[in-house]
């Protein structure tokens, strides 16, 4: 096959050109990741605490963010960040914010998901064995809600992967732009580029994610509840 | 926020709304279908459709959905095959979805003793007849709120068809906030919309999940 398009993908720089995006697109799921573990952390404790105030703001702001497509949530801190509040979000700034909103939210409920499925019995039999209260958290509770937490941690990492997908539509040059601007740029000396190089960043996102929704099952399957 | 702009935007998101929830009505009624087709391949461990099936989940569950919608506008056509816009969606989201649904059906399916099935052959169910009238219900109740969350996962999803150049409520936000200037009432708008579609979808959902652990005992 004559210029086939596969051939634009190791032209110069191109492959690496791909990985970089893809790589843009990587550091902003991570960055978002840690900042939703700092704050979904404490929101899931307070969740499965009996603050009826606090749970009731904090179930709201579940509710609304479950509710809302991601991409709306980033046209909303994206546009409106600069429109009605005068500030120059760039795309990567408000991707990092709204994901981390929605992972603050997802990894909340997961918490407490978590904490609320150590059965009632975990917690009596450790105070009648003569634990005191800070040993049954440390001990017994939080070894046994880690369990149950961390396979669907890791499978929210794979999540926000996927939806960093999105931040090509508020203008962050990743992955996909980069696709793009190969496939323009190559337009009349490779016609049919799109098809290798979309058919990569289709791989490329798939290599991303298989080998931590992988990981995520392995532990599901360590330790069944 | 000027009340006169919202009015006059209104018409236009109806519209889209109408387009929105059309396209998530037939990918989430697609992914259903061959959702529940994997998880019965999968369940009777049928040589080549299980493997097929297992390939498929993991292909449609670890990329994106904007990955997939590019590849099938804009790739797909360079091998001759050239799909309408709204197909593209559609085709999209049921790819997707369908592995989602798959893994949800099965969990269902899994749910059930297999001795259930073995009784009904037993009493004289041709296996379809068994599947149908003895095993689904059963998985269905299980599966409820897992399908029921990839329902809303899916009509959320349904956000990024405007990259396969459909009209819809994100398409026009942006076509008014580029063309306009009118921020605060398209972004307004665009929230308000999705919560109009989403919102009866999500107490739906929660009325169906309490009604059904309603059937269920001490777990």
């Amino acid at each position: 096959m004559v210029n086939s398009g596969l051939e634009v993908l190791f032209e110069g720089r191109n492959f690496i050109r791909l990985l970089a995006g893809l790589w843009t697109s990587l550091r902003i799921a991570l960055a978002a990741f840690g900042l939703s573990a700092v704050f979904g952390l404490p929101f899931g404790l307070l969740l499965a605490s009996k603050h009826r105030v606090v749970k009731f703001i904090l179930r709201a702001y579940l509710r609304f963010i479950w509710i809302m497509p991601q991409l709306v949530l980033l046209f909303v801190a994206y546009f409106y960040a600069s429109s009605a509040l005068g500030l120059n979000l760039s795309g990567q700034a408000a991707a990092v914010i709204v994901f981390t909103a929605w992972g603050a939210a997802e990894l909340s409920d997961l918490v407490r998901g978590a904490v609320t499925s150590v059965p009632r019995h975990q917690y009596e039999s450790a105070q009648a064995l003569g634990l005191t209260a800070n040993q049954v958290q440390r001990l017994v509770v939080l070894p046994q809600s880690a369990r149950r937490l961390l396979p669907q941690a890791v499978n929210l990492v794979t999540r926000m992967i996927k939806t960093t997908s999105l931040i090509v539509l508020i203008g962050v040059v990743e992955v996909l732009k980069v696709a793009q601007q190969i496939i323009d740029a190559n337009r009349f000396s490779h016609p049919d580029a799109a098809l290798w190089v979309y058919g990569t960043v289709f791989v490329l996102y798939f290599a991303a994610c298989y080998p931590i929704s992988r990981l995520a099952k392995h532990l599901e399957k360590k330790w069944p509840n | 926020m000027d009340v006169n702009t919202l009015l006059d935007y209104l018409p236009l998101f109806a519209q889209a709304a109408v387009l929105t929830i059309g396209i998530a009505a037939m990918g989430v009624a697609c992914s259903l279908v061959i959702g529940l087709l994997g998880a019965i391949y999968l369940y009777f461990r049928t040589p080549v459709l299980r493997q097929f099936f297992a390939v498929y989940i993991e292909v449609s569950r670890n990329t994106p959905l904007v990955v997939q919608l590019f590849f099938l506008y804009y790739a797909l056509p360079k091998l001759g095959l050239v799909l309408s816009s709204a197909v593209c969606a559609i085709t999209g989201l049921a790819f997707l979805g369908g592995g989602y649904m798959a893994e949800a059906w099965r969990s269902g399916l899994e749910a059930v003793p297999p001795l259930q099935f073995r009784s009904a052959l037993s009493l004289g169910f041709k296996p379809i007849a068994a599947l149908r009238h003895v095993a689904l219900p059963q998985a269905m109740a299980r599966a409820a709120p897992a399908l029921t969350a990839n329902t809303v996962f899916l009509i959320k999803e349904t956000s990024v068809v405007s990259v396969v150049a459909l009209p819809d409520l994100v398409f026009v936000a942006k076509d008014l906030i580029g063309a306009s200037y009118n921020t605060s009432e398209a972004l307004t708008l665009l929230v308000l919309f999705y919560l109009l579609i989403l919102l009866p979808v999500a107490l739906a959902a929660a009325a169906l999940e309490r009604k059904l652990r309603h059937g269920e005992f001490g777990t």
